[in-house]
């Protein structure tokens, strides 16, 4: 990848700012997520919260699949492949794929290596719970950057304090002299010129999304006001009573974030949100994948 | 000046960067309230199909339609050219529709298809123009002006106080097109 395309990426994900990206297994929720007001669609077989459920080892979804999803929206569409599967990825962009999400709701196929996503054309988005880990997807290519959260678990514990500890250590690099930065990149374990990027910007390199957990309008506002710049919302919408009307409401939640009588209103007889595990009943923490 | 930025969705942050640093008063346009005393408007880029939802669930599509009508000039880029377009290849429905073109949505194709390049734009050259997802014109009524076509394709027209682009100027340097829409809002008021 050359570095303007590695801008034209980055541009990709700065177009989809201020907006919600859904996960949907089938032409027809893709439809129901893009009339919700969806910026872009995630194609995958099973939603988190059903990977979960099922247990086993989860994989790239059925490109026939997603290319039927391709052909039923307008928006972009995105897909999910394992960590360090880099022959995924080759499918994936074979099959004109817009956004590669290297994710660890998958099965991780490398326990060492993520995939070098500099070789690529097509951008990825890639999960992390702290700046050091962004920085080192950043540094490997990701065009793109989203808490890890705990997926398919309908519980915002772990995206926000994902999303506070990146806060807080950005923070740190800004407030920094810079004869400390050779040092924080050390123990960053990230190179020194990503480190000097945030340090003058204030903020990470890429744009950076909110995922794991969000299953409510006042969940993704949260999300927001934090300093989200845009939501993923995986099994919250499909495991829920009435998809489309509360697709609809996480959207306008997320536009006006700050809001609370407008968010009020549009949480109002959405019907039942999904049931959702807390951290402390789950076994398989995903969000350990891939560090 | 006060320059309206349509914040509902997309790429807003950078149009303001630009803008303030010419020297302007930027609002984030969020709902109907925020569209109070501004002097010229920015449509930015993002995904058409959700700032047209957004536009109308609050209530916006009416009364920025009017007051484009009225003369209010207007940067549209991307996803804001589909909203300014009169017709929408497909069949979609159209937005506000002030812009008497044809528009074709992710024209150029998918993001694998995502270019940049320099080129003429009127009387400039060397504008950079960077198209993610792109749309172009397909047909364009006479009284548009043409600006700009890349691959053959119009990119870039003027109507009226309306500067409508298929590409992103609020991810490159050049600010020309941000000054042209602020010069429209001076020659307005003047």
């Amino acid at each position: 990848m050359d570095s303007k395309q590695y801008e034209l990426n980055k541009g990709l994900a700065q177009m989809l700012k201020g907006g919600v990206i859904m996960d949907v297994t089938t032409p027809e929720q893709a439809k129901i997520a893009e009339e919700a007001g969806a910026c872009a669609v995630m194609a995958l077989e099973r939603i988190p919260a059903d990977i979960r459920a099922a247990g086993g080892v989860s994989r790239m979804s059925d490109p026939a699949m997603i290319k039927g999803i391709q052909q039923a929206v307008s928006i972009p569409v995105m897909a999910k492949c394992r960590i360090g599967h880099f022959v995924e990825a080759q499918l994936l962009q074979a099959i004109d794929i817009d956004y590669i999400d290297e994710s660890e709701v998958l099965s991780p196929a490398d326990d060492l290596y993520h995939i070098n996503k500099r070789d690529f054309k097509v951008p990825f988005v890639c999960g992390a719970r702290d700046l050091g880990e962004a920085l080192r997807r950043i540094s490997e290519g990701a065009a793109m950057i989203r808490t890890k959260g705990e997926p398919g678990t309908g519980d915002m514990v772990q995206a926000v304090r994902h999303m506070r500890r990146m806060n807080a250590d950005i923070a740190r690099v800004k407030g920094m002299r810079e004869d400390e930065l050779f040092e924080a990149a050390k123990e960053l374990r990230v190179p020194y010129e990503l480190v000097r990027q945030v340090h003058e910007a204030g903020r990470l390199p890429v744009v950076n999304f909110a995922a794991g957990g969000v299953a409510t309008p006042a969940d993704a506002a949260l999300m927001m006001q934090l300093g989200a710049e845009g939501v993923f919302v995986g099994s919250g919408i499909f495991k829920s009573g009435n998809p489309a009307k509360r697709a609809a409401a996480i959207v306008q939640a997320v536009t006006n974030f700050q809001d609370a009588g407008l968010i009020a209103r549009l949480s109002e007889n959405l019907g039942e949100a999904m049931v959702g595990i807390n951290e402390r009943e789950i076994k398989l923490i995903m969000e350990e994948r891939g560090q | 000046m006060k320059i309206g930025v349509l914040a509902l969705q997309g790429a807003f942050i950078e149009h303001i960067g630009a803008l303030t640093g010419l020297g302007c008063e930027c609002a984030e346009l969020r709902q109907a309230a925020d569209l109070e005393g501004i002097d010229a408007l920015v449509l930015p880029g993002g995904e058409s199909t959700v700032q047209g939802k957004l536009l109308r669930q609050l209530g916006m599509l009416e009364p920025i339609k009017a007051m484009i009508k009225d003369g209010l000039p207007v940067l549209a880029t991307c996803a804001g050219l589909i909203l300014l377009a009169g017709k929408i290849e497909g069949g979609e429905t159209p937005h506000l529709a002030t812009l008497p073109v044809t528009v074709a949505r992710n024209a150029f194709g998918r993001q694998l298809a995502s270019f940049h390049i320099r080129g003429k734009l009127g009387e400039w050259t060397d504008v950079p123009m960077t198209f993610i997802r792109a749309p172009y014109i397909t047909k364009a009524e006479p009284a548009v002006e043409v600006l700009a076509t890349v691959r053959n394709h119009i990119v870039a027209v003027k109507y009226k106080n309306q500067l409508a682009l298929a590409f992103h100027p609020e991810l490159d340097e050049d600010i020309r097109l941000h000054r042209w829409l602020m010069q429209l809002a001076e020659s307005r008021k003047a």
